[in-house]
């Protein structure tokens, strides 16, 4: 038996003994998913069993060193992981920004006593993480950004806001950019703070997005004081951090939801399921010309992001693909929602009623168009592409 | 198996780049074009692509060939397409030799080493109807002597006109449209009754229509069995298929390519064309489109290689991206080129020519979009 295959039979069993049976099930709405913090509530006691148990192993991180509280496994023995968590449809313990985003950056870029702080922290799903990025006067235009952060000697002095901070409300700490030489050039003059929102002078006010639910917040700094060695990296350097964390969020939102493979069921067969066959052809033969358009370039997209992988590992990577999986991964996943709500008719567009689930197809439909908008939006990856990848003029 | 290049298909893809590049650019095409060549191509090209290994990609080592598989023969059509090089490579190194694998020990033994030596041409004779159907076959084959006679007309013969060999499919049994009842024949061009009419067509390549007025068969020119050549035939086809996505995936990318460089050259408004965001928009756009072609295409070819039971799901997605991708990216290129893109003196138009003939062989998208969308059931 290789060593692999000695990982596997040991990885099975251990989630086949600590994998509680409710964490198994398929999720249905949002409050089943689990994203950790001090003050999480949990849905069940299998919910807050399951973080502990795989935060305790490392394995909500399985790649990261196990010195900073990871799993410390190869990319072969995660993917081994992987499959057998599939393979028991088990949920994944963790939803968070700490691992998805600033994770990777502070793996790149914090300073050891800062990776020893929070990076364990994280992979326990012990401390809740939001992103203060965006400002009211700056998102695309992001390094347009305000928030000033003044050198008081031992600490900075913030002053500022922040907006469409998702989770502000619930979240411990924030990974912020602020701007801490007002004189310099705008891209220069940028810091990576990271400080905890219960701070004196933070206030977060929630803001309804049109899919109905508050996930995200005005945030305001009113003179708060973050110690010195909370900031990441060089003062004035944060820019090069806030976009290597970029691209990983944008992996994120573009590789989520729009393979059309996953755990997912196809929308052909959900259309199936909905419309039903006349000899053996969908019986709506105009929207089966969409799906079928739909999903070969859920397909080949899928196909995109297994190449880009494997280039990526080979070493033939032309790199710089992160903003075309970003693109063309939220725009289909928007016409995926889009067909599923043609599907349904008007059975699609019950807000609430009696029946759980009713209005969950609205509201994620509603909140799938956000996908082309968080992490940079359309129209700033391809001008991402057109600068980075095409080299055109002036772009 | 991975969905990249192998470092033997990375060989492979450099060799035919700079084959194709040097032997038979765009201005080759251009010259057989002016000269109205009757045959479409340049034989000493296709006796160099002998020499390369090219014609026996497909063809197994025991009788020659390289035997170097799908993605290989996909390396080349692919270079070929940013080259718009024309070679009867389709109709006989992929077409030709994927048909005579299915052939009696005496065919393979004949046919086959002369394919990989570049010494024999063939030509698929099996589409009637002008939109791809390949189940529709009205021409027949009925017993005479110790044989058939053939009657019937095939409109759209790729290199009918230089072909040593036809491979004919006719009907043997079954209505017009049926799968079962039809037989594939090994057909000389100069028996009597053959009549090959050569027709000019938009991309300047060879094709011929092909009339049969009691043609006379023997029994031993049947390609596999008779009533059974259906199965057959779509395995050809969607070596063929495959083999114009990897075409069209090269000249997409050349015509992408012409582009991209035009719009850093061209002023106007007192700057390039390419600082326009509306045009930099679109040719970010059509670069991750040909990206997803580039993918669908490796991954048809590979699973043909692997002999899986998906290949022709995959194929058709294949055929059907890269088509759509290959009319995009030659559309957003004429346009992209202002007047000079509408001119027969610059190349951009001749990419668009191919694009549309290659896209309408075998399948276009609406035709595979139906052929994914009834594999996966609806
Ligand atoms: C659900 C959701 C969650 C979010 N969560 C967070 C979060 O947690 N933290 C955070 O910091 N931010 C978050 N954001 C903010 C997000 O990053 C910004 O909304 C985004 O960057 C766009 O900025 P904007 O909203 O100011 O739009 P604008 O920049 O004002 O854009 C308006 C329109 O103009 C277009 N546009 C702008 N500039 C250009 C250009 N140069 N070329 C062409 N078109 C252009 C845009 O594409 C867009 O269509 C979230 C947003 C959403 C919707």
């Amino acid at each position: 038996m290789s060593d692999l295959d000695a990982f596997r039979a040991e990885t099975r069993a251990w989630l086949e003994a600590n994998c509680p049976a409710d964490m198994r099930e398929p999720i249905r709405g949002d409050d089943d998913v689990c994203w950790g913090g001090r003050n999480c509530q949990f849905k069940s006691e299998g919910q807050r069993l399951w973080l502990e148990r795989m935060g305790a192993k490392g394995w909500t991180v399985p790649e990261w060193p196990a010195e900073y509280g990871g799993g410390g496994l190869s990319r072969a023995e995660a993917r081994v992981l992987a499959e057998e968590m599939k393979r028991i449809k088990a949920r994944s313990p963790l939803s968070s920004f700490g691992i998805w985003m600033l994770g990777p950056a502070l793996l790149k870029y914090g300073n050891e006593a800062q990776k020893k702080e929070h990076l364990p922290r994280i992979a326990r799903g012990e401390i809740r993480w939001c992103q203060g990025y965006s400002e009211p006067g700056a998102g695309s235009d992001l390094a347009s950004l305000r928030t000033s952060a003044e050198d008081m000697g031992d600490h900075y002095l913030v002053n500022g806001s922040k907006v469409w901070t998702s989770y502000a409300d619930k979240a411990d700490w924030i990974f912020c950019l602020v701007r801490t030489d007002p004189a310099a050039p705008k891209h220069l003059g940028i810091s990576f703070l990271l400080f905890d929102m219960a701070s004196p002078g933070v206030s977060t006010s929630p803001i309804k997005l049109i899919s109905g639910s508050s996930p995200f917040c005005q945030t305001f700094f009113d003179n708060v004081k973050v110690p010195k060695e909370n900031l990441m990296g060089t003062a004035g350097k944060g820019w090069e951090i806030a976009k290597y964390l970029l691209t990983h969020e944008r992996d994120m939102i573009g590789g989520s939801d729009s393979t059309g493979g996953g755990q997912r069921d196809s929308v052909s067969n959900i259309a199936k399921r909905l419309i039903g066959l006349d000899a053996a052809i969908l019986a709506d033969t105009a929207l089966r010309t969409d799906i079928a358009r739909h999903e070969i370039n859920a397909l080949a997209f899928s196909l995109t992001m297994e190449r880009v992988m494997a280039e990526t590992k080979s070493g033939q990577g032309t790199g710089a693909l992160s903003s075309m999986l970003k693109y063309y991964g939220t725009e289909l996943n928007k016409e995926r929602m889009q067909l599923l709500m043609s599907i349904r008719g008007s059975d699609g567009l019950t807000w609430e009623g009696e029946e759980k689930g009713d209005g969950d197809l609205a509201r994620s439909w509603l909140r799938s168009r956000a996908n082309s908008i968080e992490g940079g939006t359309s129209e700033v990856q391809l001008n991402i592409i057109a600068k980075r990848v095409l080299d055109l003029p002036g772009a | 198996m991975p969905l990249i290049l192998t470092d033997d298909q990375l060989m492979i893809r450099d060799s035919a780049d700079g084959f194709f590049n040097s032997e038979a650019p765009v201005a080759q095409h251009r010259a057989l074009r002016d000269a109205a060549d009757p045959v479409g191509f340049n034989r000493d090209v296709w006796a160099k692509m002998a020499e390369m290994g090219f014609t026996g990609v497909l063809v197994p080592e025991a009788h020659g060939g390289a035997d170097m598989g799908h993605v290989a023969a996909g390396i080349i059509m692919e270079a070929m397409g940013k080259n718009l090089s024309a070679a009867p490579m389709l109709s006989t190194a992929v077409l030709g030799a994927t048909a005579l694998k299915h052939g009696t020990p005496e065919q393979q033994a004949k046919y086959l080493p002369l394919i990989a030596q570049g010494a024999h041409l063939l030509a698929l004779a099996a589409d009637e109807a002008a939109r791809h159907k390949p189940a529709h076959i009205a021409t027949t084959a009925t017993p005479s002597g110790n044989g058939f006679k053939l009657n019937g007309s095939k409109g759209f013969v790729l290199d009918g006109a230089a072909a040593d060999t036809l491979i004919v499919a006719a009907r043997t049994s079954g209505d017009t449209n049926d799968s079962a009842g039809i037989t594939l024949f090994l057909v000389n061009p100069k028996a009597d009754g053959v009549k090959i009419d050569r027709r000019s067509m938009v991309d300047s390549r060879g094709t011929a229509r092909v009339t049969l007025n009691d043609v006379q068969v023997d029994g031993a020119d049947v390609l596999g069995s008779v009533g059974e050549g259906h199965a057959i035939l779509e395995k050809v086809l969607d070596a063929g298929r495959a083999c114009l996505a990897a075409e069209m995936l090269g000249l997409s990318g050349t015509a992408f390519t012409m582009t991209v460089d035009y719009l850093k050259q061209r002023e106007q408004f007192g700057q390039k064309i390419g600082s326009f965001q509306a045009l930099q928009h679109r040719a970010a756009h059509l670069f991750c489109e040909v990206e997803l072609a580039r993918s669908a295409t490796l991954k048809a070819l590979q699973a043909l290689d692997e002999g899986s039971d998906r290949a022709p799901m995959y194929v058709s997605l294949a055929k059907a991206k890269a088509g759509e991708v290959a009319i995009l990216a030659t559309n957003e290129g004429v346009q992209m080129h202002g007047g000079i893109g509408m001119t027969d003196e610059y190349d951009i138009g001749f990419f668009m020519k191919r694009a549309r003939a290659a896209q309408e062989t075998f399948g276009d998208a609406a035709f595979h979009s139906d052929r994914i969308a009834r594999t996966l059931g609806y």
